[in-house]
């Protein structure tokens, strides 16, 4: 046995994977997901394997993953929650397949919002699939769940879904690891019309997997992780927590007045009998999930109605943001602790991010603020990345922000329906990610509307990953989607040429056509790391 | 620390940080937990990544015990301890600290909300108005052990005394921290650690 690691839930998850013999891992950066692809990165320089890539998309990689299980060797994909949209269309008929080498999705949840524009929550992912679904509660889990979820990937054929969410992807613990399993053999998947969906194959896989529901119900039933503890000195009260609840109720699980029959639900298809079971005990039951009321939801088809129901759904919890302990608290009838105030009652202001000093973006901001000035009424979409900090006071540069790439998308919709000027603005990797096709789009119709990528040539706002393609290549793959040479511009973006670029922007606008302007300056994040 | 004379009651200390994204409050956090493990102590921590570190207010937690911890986070009114890096920042989280709880805080502002920035003498006073507080010069004496980038682990040298580990654990989870680096940078990290600590004692 080795000394307990302390690790990220990120981190847990990476080495879980290699010792479950990966070979590869793809993924797209995101928090709260970023470290798990960074770690597994490091490996692959030190010892070659597993093959380790970022790659342009979710969508790309969850492909990617794929096509390793049908040569018969593991991979982990990795994303954040907002990437499995993007995945979800592997995703979804990946549940139908026969998954040959295990296939396993690591999905970072963002309950509270900390990094990311919604917070859905991924076991409804999971279950709209039909695959198997299991959710850690602290980094112990994390690593343990990642080995078994292979496993089980590969025992009903299917991916598996690994939820994880802020506090257990950026929550530090100790792990106990164990041996590691070798790669597995390259060997080709035993039969081709299992991976063929065309519908006459498509329905019967379909069937085979609704035929192996109670199977996969059954190892749920009885998996050790959805433990139920039954008091049978309490007739009122039960608690059901899911992953990461249980760390906040065990904490203040000792200043019950009364012990509680309680239900931990970590792997899903969640354990319906042991659910009435518990309920056949209680009059009250307390659902502690993070995230959206998942079981909560489920709970009414489940058990008897004459039993309350306190929730998310009943209102006794916040639907929004994340759990905390003093939730927990409250919701399980114990005070809380009072802290300390500000002696003098000093206001204390807030100190949202911003962009950094220096940034690149700063000047783009202030060449299109100055572009469209004298252009009433004007339009700037915008995208996901550092660039979205524009919407900020001093800036008010953009008026959009909604899914990686939308910026395009919605700057031809306002085009096409009479807007002008409008000029989109996302980041180099944004743009390769999923703002390609739109730009095809608007090539298409040659679009009167103007493309800023701001090219700081980097992932930036997860850390500094590499772009999948190299700055200076980009300019080539503008033009190869058919943008005209003479309306595509490469420019430096800096303090010294806020006036000339914005000149070139607003030269661009009155183009009645659809044109590009990449401004090129490295981060000034990544700048600073390659000094030191 | 809430290490009562009654023999059942376990050693459990809770640390909320404090700081402005790039100031390196997360190193801090890393190397007491790194101190924390080679003392055989169980020990949970979180931190938050991504857009919050663009140069916004960065909070953290870390747990220290003789037996196990379930929750990453601390509730309400239980920190032990505050370890902040920036004044103002220090601040933010007192409804955490409990009321024997201590704040240990660098001096040196980070005036990147323009105007919106209180007066420094008045984030002061109210830090030494707090039942248990205690301002350090982190900055001055990172520079005078050979850069302010060490700052950092004068702060960590500073809480060494209220900490429930052995100095010496701090002193190896430094080296360790800065080992890659070469032994110059191990020197002069060690020289702010142990500046941090004496001013402390001052």
């Amino acid at each position: 046995m080795h000394a307990p690691l302390l690790l990220l839930g990120d981190e847990a998850v990476a080495l879980g994977a290699v010792h479950a013999g990966i070979s590869a891992a793809y993924g797209y950066p995101g928090t709260p997901s970023t470290e798990i692809l960074e770690v597994l990165l490091r490996q692959a320089k030190e010892s070659r394997s597993p093959h380790v890539s970022w790659t342009t998309n979710e969508k790309t990689a969850l492909e990617q993953g794929l096509g390793t299980s049908v040569v018969g060797r593991r991979s982990l994909v990795t994303m954040k929650h907002v990437g499995l949209n993007v995945a979800a269309d592997p995703f979804m008929s990946s549940a139908l397949v026969s998954i040959h080498g295990g296939l396993v999705l690591v999905v970072a949840d963002d309950p509270g919002m900390h990094s990311s524009q919604n917070e859905q929550d991924s076991r409804y992912f999971a279950d709209f699939a039909g695959v198997p679904c299991l959710e850690p509660a602290d980094a112990q889990q994390a690593y343990d769940m990642t080995r078994e979820a292979f496993e089980i990937s590969e025992r009903f054929h299917q991916p598996v879904l690994i939820r994880i969410v802020t506090r257990v992807a950026h929550g530090k613990g100790l792990v106990k690891t164990a041996e590691a399993l070798p790669e597995k053999p390259l060997q080709k998947a035993p039969a081709a019309a299992p991976w063929i969906l065309i519908p006459s194959n498509a329905r019967k896989q379909w069937g085979e997997r609704l035929k192996n529901r109670p199977e996969l119900r059954a190892l749920m039933e009885s998996h050790p992780v959805n433990e139920l503890k039954l008091e049978n000195t309490n007739r009122e009260l039960g608690v059901i927590t899911t992953g990461l609840a249980l760390a906040y109720y065990r904490e203040c699980q000792s200043e019950l007045k009364r012990p509680v029959s309680h239900l931990h639900i970590g792997a899903y298809p969640f354990p319906e009998q042991k659910i009435r079971d518990l309920a056949a005990t209680v009059k009250t039951l307390i659902v502690l999930e993070e995230g959206y009321p998942f079981v909560e939801r489920f709970l009414r088809g489940v058990i008897p109605p004459n039993i309350e129901i306190v929730g998310k759904m009943s209102g006794s919890i916040p639907a929004q943001g994340e759990l905390t302990p003093e939730i927990v608290r409250k919701t399980l009838g114990i005070p809380s602790m009072q802290g300390q105030k500000l002696p003098g009652g000093l206001k204390l202001p807030g100190r949202p991010p911003q962009l950094c000093p220096g940034c690149p973006h700063t000047d783009s901001f202030h060449s299109i603020k100055a572009a469209l000035a004298s252009f009433q009424p004007h339009l700037v979409t915008s995208d996901i990345g550092c660039y979205a900090l524009g919407a900020m006071p001093e800036y008010n540069a953009i008026e959009t922000c909604v899914c990686m790439g939308a910026s395009i998308g919605m700057a031809k919709g306002a085009a096409d329906a009479g807007l002008h000027p409008v000029v989109a603005v996302l980041g180099d990797s944004t743009f390769l990610h999923s703002g390609m096709t739109a730009l095809l789009d608007a090539v298409a119709s040659n679009t009167n509307m103007t493309v800023m990528i701001l090219d700081n040539e980097t992932v930036a706002m997860t850390g500094g990953q590499t772009t999948i393609v190299p700055s200076p290549r980009l300019k080539d793959v503008v033009l190869g989607l058919g943008v005209s040479p003479e309306h595509l511009h490469v420019v430096t973006t800096h303090r010294k040429f806020i006036e000339e670029n914005a000149k070139l922007i607003r030269q661009e606008v009155e183009h009645p056509g659809i044109s590009v302007i990449i401004a090129v300056r490295e981060c000034v994040e990544t700048a600073k790391k390659k000094k030191t | 620390m809430r290490r009562n004379s009654e023999e059942k009651e376990n050693m459990k200390y809770d640390i909320v940080f404090a700081g402005v994204g790039g100031q390196g409050i997360l190193s801090v956090a890393a190397t007491i937990a790194s101190a924390a493990i080679s003392e055989n102590l169980h020990v949970k921590q979180s931190e938050v990544h991504g857009m919050s570190q663009r140069g916004g207010a960065v909070t953290g937690t870390l747990r220290i015990s003789d037996s196990e911890i379930h929750s990453p986070l601390v509730p309400l009114g239980t920190a032990d301890l505050i370890l902040s890096i920036e004044p103002l920042e220090s601040l933010r989280y007192l409804e955490y600290l409990s009321p024997e709880g201590q704040l240990v805080t660098a001096i040196a502002p980070v005036q990147n909300i323009g105007t919106n920035y209180p007066l420094m003498e008045e984030v002061l006073t109210e830090i030494r108005r707090l039942p248990n507080s205690r301002q350090i010069d982190a900055e001055r004496l990172a520079r005078e052990a050979g850069s302010t980038r060490a700052a950092n682990m004068v702060l960590v040298g500073a809480s060494a005394a209220v900490l429930p580990l052995q100095p010496e654990s701090l002193r190896n989870a430094v080296r360790k921290l800065f080992e890659r680096k070469g032994s110059s940078i191990v020197e002069m990290n060690l020289k702010a650690f142990e500046a941090g600590r004496a001013a402390y004692a001052e």
